[in-house]
């Protein structure tokens, strides 16, 4: 029996639980990681499934990692280098096509194509959003402040809160207000009447969520897409080079440089409580670690209603944990090319192929596609979020060839009438995925040397996450901020003295941030008087 | 009711530059052109070349990340032959030059009788006798008055070779391609001749990005042969060209100073107060004082002793994300003590870089409690940033992909 004592362990070596532990062995705690699978990152990871191919198997694209973080943590050390992309755009039925281009005019004048008027109107929508932008990221490395707390610490934070909104004009907080709650359909509308437009910019409101475009709520889900930022280009993504993994690498690396302990192979089984207080974990394997302090970085579903036992929490927030939405939505499939594909409707040089490429052309197809959803299968004509990492990162694929993700949207967690996604349904899936690209590139299905298909139940058995809900927990409105993951528990604590939530169920949510993590380590450190590690308010 | 009038047939905007008097074409203008969508140019010594061809972030990420050709024919190249090369060449530069294997090229600052420096280079070294010093300055006046009594041939060869950086992780891998056999060979500052298109192709390990990088010398003739063979073998590996601009973003990280932006030629400033010694630059490494009798040795020796330098110069890191261009520099955001001469919001190591000339103490013995005033634009409201400053070693970019030998393909 292994009797090892540290100053905490985290559960799940995901992105955020690395980023957790790389600010808490900074401040010099002995700390340890418990993975479940034999690699690390959770849902940022690179995996060889085919050789000479990486694939970023999971999370694919990177802009919303805070670059606070990457900085204090030194990733660029460690080997971390993200690399932007531009381009992308829609291929559209009609046999034209919507590109979307880096600099400002030939972007205008991209868009002038398809309407005049969407071509200048663009601008305020810009403005608009980099407004909202401006106010919600200053909370992002920030603890969420409990509005019924009179503690001064969030009392402060809702005095900063409220002072930013008081920055707006009257009609500017009218139009937060509506921003949050409304649907991204409707806000498309007060800025653009051409269809492909709309569509193309949508896109960004329904990634990774279970709502239709036309469902209120979801236009905060695109300005969450839209935050992120690639050296201070506000809504600029890019690749981490060498896959998605190069984070989770890059945090490990950081870590373990720091004193740290990384087991791979260890899924938990239970957390150890004695007397309302946390000591230690088992694994499934038997072993036990003990340490006062115990972060998971699994979401709040599995945290409390798998590896915590009933008994040891209150009624009322298990009933608040079961309510909490975790929706499968999406799947993705990692394709290998013998060569890039062709699409005969756009010129071969179009910036298009750099970037994120869809086939959805209005915003009713997309909302059909959430029809499907509810009706417990997947879109039959689906929302897809396709790129060629290799346009831009040499690292992924032998040269000539190509690796290729594509995200889809939407596919249910359950299946109607009980069914399995194992077997037919999972290929099926697939297909329909072939059958729409092909529409467009007429050798695509030739060009497949190997893919990997993975639906929500893949993406729950393989990195853990509820549903296979990428952003461990729905981004609306009413599990943002101090709802986010439970009333009274929003502020990474729980209500087990020495347990901790890091994941993305937790503020500001998911993507590949790293902000819930870093957040949750400050508070962990905060509890216990250690060397504050963590920037921040 | 107004009317507002346009062309009959609208004007078609042209990426041909405007070649005038004193903006000479290099040998790979026709390539640029066709490349450039900025239209976007900039002149080095009397040349024309792209600031920048599509963006310059996009091009900062390609040299970081692939392949990149920037055009280096406008570099000062100077051919010194003769008996009395090593010798003349070892009094030129405070470094010992015979140290230098034919081979090889070493990076060298050359000084005034002052010990004030003059200017920046790389020495290749062909042969006992044979010599390249490549500058971006002008020198062949200070080449010839230096060489009164040598027994030396110095030939401005700047018109007859073309020159491209070629820099990026995966260059190597499409040298390789082209079927360049024993590039795997070449460690940093090396240098060897391979035969391309029927004529002598030079290339060293050298750069100016901090990277994995190579420099290719080739006659004018054939540049164009060479810039497309490159971008043929390259077609898979993400090369592309790049501009001033960019290239000027990783010489900072890279930690590298420039003459005419971190200092100034010495015997071209009028106030005499301008010059700067190798020790104000942080060059102190390149000053030999064993190995004989070199141009500024005296006055170098004597600020050495009595420890006069006035200046020292350091790489800063800088709080918050805005570059401190020109930006003053405080001691206890009070007392001034210096200013930055270079500085970039570095986007791969996510961090606010910059280079600083300050006044000794300051920067030697005082290195705590150093702040920058930045003056940021916000919406044509310029607010006043004292940002905290801390002194780091350079270069602040430094991969291992940089020194690996043989390199890594990507």
């Amino acid at each position: 029996m292994n009797k090892s004592r540290y100053d905490a362990i985290i559960i799940g070596a995901g992105h955020n639980g690395l980023t957790a532990a790389c600010f808490m062995a900074k401040a010099g705690l002995k700390v340890l990681v418990l993975e479940k699978n034999d690699y690390l990152g959770g849902a940022a990871v690179s995996l060889e499934l085919h050789p000479g191919w990486t694939y970023s198997n999971c999370s694919y694209v990177c802009s919303l990692l805070r670059p606070e973080i990457v900085r204090d943590l030194n990733l660029p050390k460690y080997g971390l280098q993200v690399i932007p992309y531009s381009g992308g755009g829609v291929f559209m039925q009609n046999g034209d096509h919507l590109c979307n281009y880096n600099d400002h005019d030939a972007h205008r004048l991209e868009l002038a194509r398809h309407s005049k008027k969407d071509s200048e109107a663009y601008d305020r929508y810009s403005t608009d959003l980099m407004r909202q932008c401006r106010f919600i990221k200053p909370l992002l490395m920030r603890m969420a402040p409990d509005p019924t707390s009179f503690k001064p610490r969030d009392l402060g934070e809702l005095a900063y809160l409220g002072k930013r909104f008081l920055d707006f004009s009257e009609a500017q907080m009218a139009e937060t207000l509506r921003f949050w709650t409304m649907s991204v359909a409707e806000f498309l509308d007060e800025y653009f009447e051409s269809d492909v437009i709309k569509a193309y910019y949508a896109g960004s409101g329904i990634i990774g969520t279970a709502l239709g475009p036309m469902s209120p709520g979801t236009a905060y889900v695109l300005l969450h897409h839209y935050m992120g930022e690639v050296d201070g280009n506000i809504g600029a993504w890019g690749f981490a080079r060498g896959g998605m993994g190069s984070i989770s690498k890059a945090m490990a690396a950081c870590f373990e440089d720091h004193g740290g302990e990384i087991r791979s192979g260890c899924g938990v089984d239970k957390v150890l409580v004695k007397n309302g207080r946390t000591v230690g974990v088992v694994l499934k394997n038997g072993d036990d670690y003990y340490a006062n302090t115990v972060i998971s970085n699994a979401d709040v579903k599995h945290t409390f209603l798998d590896i915590v036992e009933r008994d040891d929490l209150p009624e009322d927030f298990v009933r608040q944990v079961e309510r909490f939405k975790i929706r499968g939505s999406s799947g993705k499939l990692n394709i290998a090319l013998d060569g890039m594909p062709e699409f005969p409707q756009v010129p071969k040089d179009s910036p298009i192929f750099n970037g994120d490429m869809h086939f959805t052309d209005s915003i009713e197809r997309m909302e059909r596609g959430y029809d499907d959803w509810k009706n417990g299968t997947w879109s039959k004509d689906p929302y897809l979020d396709m790129l060629l990492p290799t346009r831009i990162d040499p690292t992924m694929a032998p040269p000539g060839k190509h690796y290729m993700t594509v995200f889809v949207q939407y596919a249910p967690y359950h299946l109607a009438n009980n069914e399995s996604w194992d077997g037919a349904n999972r290929d099926a899936f697939a297909q329909t995925v072939f059958n729409q690209i092909s529409e467009y590139s007429p050798n695509f299905k030739d060009m497949i040397l190997h893919y990997e298909c993975r639906t929500p139940l893949d993406i729950e058995r393989e990195a853990g996450i509820t549903e296979g809900n990428i952003f461990q927990g729905e981004l609306t409105f009413d599990q943002l901020l101090f709802n986010r993951p439970v009333p009274g528990y929003a502020q990474y604590r729980s209500p087990i003295k020495g347990l901790y939530m890091c994941g993305s169920s937790t503020h500001p949510g998911g993507g590949v941030m790293g902000a819930p993590g870093a957040n949750a380590a400050r508070e962990v450190l905060r509890d216990l008087g250690a060397r504050q590690t963590v920037r921040g308010y | 009711m107004s009317k507002s009038l346009s062309p009959k047939t609208p004007e078609i905007l042209s990426a041909r530059p405007r070649v005038n008097a004193g903006r000479k074409p290099t040998p790979f203008h026709a390539r640029q052109v066709e490349k450039s969508e900025t239209n976007d140019w900039t002149l080095w010594a009397g040349y024309s070349i792209p600031n920048s061809y599509t963006s310059v972030e996009l091009e900062y990420f390609s040299i970081r990340n692939g392949a990149t050709l920037y055009d280096i024919s406008p570099m000062c190249k100077y051919r010194i032959k003769g008996p009395d090369a090593e010798r003349f060449m070892n009094r030129f530069v405070p470094r010992d030059v015979r140290k230098i294997k034919p081979g090889r090229v070493a990076y060298a600052i050359w000084c005034n009788d002052d010990g004030h420096v003059l200017d920046d280079g790389t020495i290749f070294r062909f042969g006992p006798d044979d010599f390249r010093l490549c500058s971006q300055e002008r020198q062949y006046a200070w080449l010839m008055d230096s060489a009164l009594g040598f027994d030396v041939e110095i030939l401005d060869e700047t018109d007859d070779i073309a020159a491209l950086q070629f820099q990026g992780p995966t260059t190597f891998a499409i040298l390789e391609a082209m079927g360049l056999k024993g590039v795997e060979t070449l460690k940093p500052f090396d240098l060897q001749h391979f035969s391309f298109a029927g004529t002598e192709l030079m290339i060293s390990r050298t750069g100016f990005t901090g990277d994995l990088g190579y420099e290719l010398w080739i006659e004018p003739g054939k540049a164009l042969e060479l810039w497309d063979a490159l971008m043929a073998a390259g077609a898979d590996r993400t090369i592309s060209p790049v501009g001033s601009l960019a290239l000027d973003m990783t010489r900072i990280e890279a930690g590298f100073i420039q003459p005419a932006v971190d200092f100034l030629h010495a015997e071209h400033v009028v106030r005499h107060t301008r010059g700067r010694s190798p020790f104000e630059l942080g060059l102190d490494w390149q000053v030999d004082f064993t190995k004989g009798h070199f141009t500024g040795r005296r006055a170098l020796l004597k600020e050495k002793e009595a420890n006069s330098s006035r200046y020292c110069f350091v790489g800063l890191e800088i709080e918050g994300n805005k570059p401190a261009h020109n930006a003053l520099v405080y001691h206890k955001q009070k007392k001034e003590i210096g200013h930055i001469t270079s500085a970039v919001w570095s986007p791969t190591m996510k961090n606010n870089l910059a280079m600083a000339l300050l006044q000794r103490p300051f920067g030697v013995d005082i290195t705590e409690d150093l702040w920058v005033e930045i003056y940021v634009d916000k919406e044509l409201k310029w607010d006043r940033v004292m940002a905290r400053a801390k002194i780091v070693d350079r270069p602040f970019f430094n991969p291992p992909r940089k020194r690996q030998t043989p390199p890594a393909r990507f």
